[in-house]
């Protein structure tokens, strides 16, 4: 990522930096003409992509499952949710635009593996049942870190986000309905919705990054306005969600300590295996390079069009010119 | 609709319709599920959404049509069978759709030409069952042509971005219109069941709408700077195509594929 030539003076000595500040302290909005900390910019472009990038990673493991859908409402309902995903991709990547990165710079830094996307990808769909738990539970988890974030301080990443947040709401009621109809079919259905749910539950907590006591970025994140609760408050809150809806499904959650807390007036729950966690991260899951061969292939195949299509577009400008002349 | 009499239908007009329906349900569901293929590799994001899109709006289609089929049929047998059951109970010699739609996705240029050459012949077709004697049918058709119109111009500009923009691609583009031209000539071969929808005023006789599709496909490809692939039509055995259930290899995985889940849960909801 390259500097935008923003103003680099010393803080303590910047007007525009006191500005800053107070803006934030007062919960405004920072649009993309203000000036912002270089350390800002660069926190929101990472958190920006890496958001973009999870959603058009996260296409593959569902749209695995678009050929084989068992019904044609459900493939209907499939289709739509992974049209809406790659509609979220291209909202994101225009928020981070606004920053001052291309997209095209942006999708390179994920095919060369030095931009991340959420590590929940990195499980193979195996089932049907998947693509319910999928929207049950991992995008249940992604509107529990992403209501907050319409609150965000950066203008076009907040207005994003209420936009993304209204879709993926109407994902996880589908996916916990797909989950529902299984869960009160026969019994293959019913065991293929408790398997899947069984391989997704925790993967799904560490959506929320890790402990609060080893969270990098958490703490600049916090004092920016960027982020507004802890991992450890959002995995708490996610939690709190399913447990009841497990309960409705008919299905259980695959935690021996899960249980009510009267005292804390929230569920306790069991500690994910962050080893695993840092494995997947490190690309040692089981789709890690699956899902970017994958991207890359796409991106490398369809080079040819993109440059048709830019070379077309030059031709047009070029005899319009000549026309009007 | 023209209501041209054809003389000898060797259908009734009740028979001949529910089968008439199947066909068109049967090219939607077939053209979406290709589409749906492509889902996470389009060459660009914005492709992404635009072959999701088409894919949705074709599928749509395809459950009005089938679910229609199913009812017209119930009411000559006795039996109904869902959009379900048509899609993924039935084998690959029951299906009814034309060749062009089960075309594989060769490359970007192979499923531009596909859409374009189909989707011109859709929207000539629904635009004249939006007049149908037939209100359900009409009503399906009045909505859908909405919908064909924009696929349609979609693929046409891409047929022009890529017949006019690089030596690569207008090369990829007149090779794709070459492979899938062959299989044009099915959509306008008319049979027993054409005439007699088209004869009790129901449906369209193909025939009827070749002169405006070639004249909108003739007038994207000058634009493109391609021409007209000069290769003559698939002949099928004893004169059979995908109307009458003889299909491509291509086809049987796309069905094993597609019904594969379905049938491995006799019975079961979804
Ligand atoms: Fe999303
Ligand atoms: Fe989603």
């Amino acid at each position: 990522m390259t500097d935008r030539g923003t103003a680099t003076a010393a803080p303590e000595n910047a007007p525009e930096q006191r500005r800053f500040e107070e803006r934030i302290a007062a919960d405004e909005r920072i649009e993309p003409r203000d000036w912002m900390p270089d350390d800002y910019r660069r926190t929101l472009i990472r958190q920006i992509a890496q958001h973009a990038h999870s959603e058009i990673i996260g296409m593959q493991p569902e749209g695995n499952w678009i050929t084989r859908a068992p019904s044609l409402r459900r493939k209907a309902v499939l289709i739509a949710k992974v049209q809406d995903e790659a509609g979220h991709g291209l909202y994101l990547y225009s928020a981070a635009e606004t920053l001052g990165v291309a997209r095209e710079e942006l999708l390179d830094l994920l095919h060369q593996g030095r931009q991340r996307y959420s590590s929940i990808f990195n499980y193979p769909t195996v089932s049907w049942a998947d693509v319910g738990a999928i929207g049950w539970l991992v995008d249940g988890a992604a509107i529990t870190n992403q209501v907050p974030l319409c609150r965000c301080s950066y203008g076009p990443y907040a207005r994003a986000m209420v936009r993304i947040c209204k879709e993926e709401s109407f994902h996880q009621r589908q996916g916990f309905d797909l989950l529902y109809t299984l869960a009160r079919g026969t019994e293959a259905q019913r065991r293929m919705a408790q398997d899947s749910v069984d391989r997704w539950y925790w993967p799904s907590l560490m959506m929320f990054g890790p402990p609060d006591s080893e969270s990098t970025h958490s703490e600049k994140s916090m004092a920016w306005n960027i982020k507004r609760f802890s991992n450890d408050e959002l995995r708490q809150r996610f939690v709190d969600m399913i447990v009841p809806q497990a309960e409705a499904l008919g299905l259980t959650l695959p935690d021996p300590d899960l249980a009510w807390n009267a005292e804390r007036g929230h569920y306790d729950f069991g500690t994910p295996d962050w080893d695993e966690f840092m494995q997947v991260l490190k690309g040692n899951g089981p789709c890690n390079k699956q899902r970017i061969e994958h991207r890359r292939d796409a991106h490398r195949e369809g080079a040819w069009v993109r440059e048709a299509a830019r070379a077309h577009a030059a031709k047009s400008r070029a005899r319009s010119r000549t026309a009007a002349a | 609709m023209s209501g041209q009499e054809r003389g000898s239908a060797h259908a009734g007009p009740d028979t001949a319709l529910a089968a008439y329906v199947l066909r068109l349900g049967d090219d939607a569901l077939v053209a979406s599920h290709r589409l749906a293929e492509l889902a996470a590799r389009g060459p660009q994001l914005e492709e992404d959404v635009a072959l999701a899109n088409t894919a949705l709006d074709l599928l749509g289609q395809a459950r009005s049509l089938l679910t229609y089929a199913g009812s017209l049929e119930e009411r000559l047998t006795g039996v109904l069978r869902t959009e379900d059951d048509l899609a993924f109970l039935r084998g690959e010699d029951q299906f009814a759709n034309c060749l062009l739609v089960e075309l594989p996705n060769t490359d970007f240029a192979h499923t531009v030409a596909r859409q374009l050459l189909f989707s011109a012949y859709q929207f000539e077709l629904y635009s004249r069952l939006a007049g149908s004697a037939d209100a359900t049918l009409a009503g399906i058709a009045g909505k859908a042509v909405k919908e064909v119109a924009y696929h349609r111009d979609h693929a046409a500009g891409w047929t022009v971005r890529l017949g006019d923009g690089t030596e690569e691609s207008s090369e990829r583009m007149a090779a794709a219109l070459e492979a899938a031209w062959p299989s044009t000539a099915e959509l306008f071969a008319s049979d027993p069941v054409f005439a007699a929808v088209a004869a009790a005023g129901l449906g369209a006789d193909p025939p009827e709408l070749r002169p405006a599709w070639e004249a909108c496909v003739d007038g994207v490809l000058a634009e493109a700077g391609l021409a007209r692939p000069e290769v003559p039509p698939v002949t099928g055995p004893a004169g059979r195509g995908g109307r009458q259930g003889v299909h491509t290899e291509a086809f049987g995985y796309l069905l094993a594929e597609m019904q594969h889940l379905h049938r491995s849960h006799p019975g079961a909801l979804w």
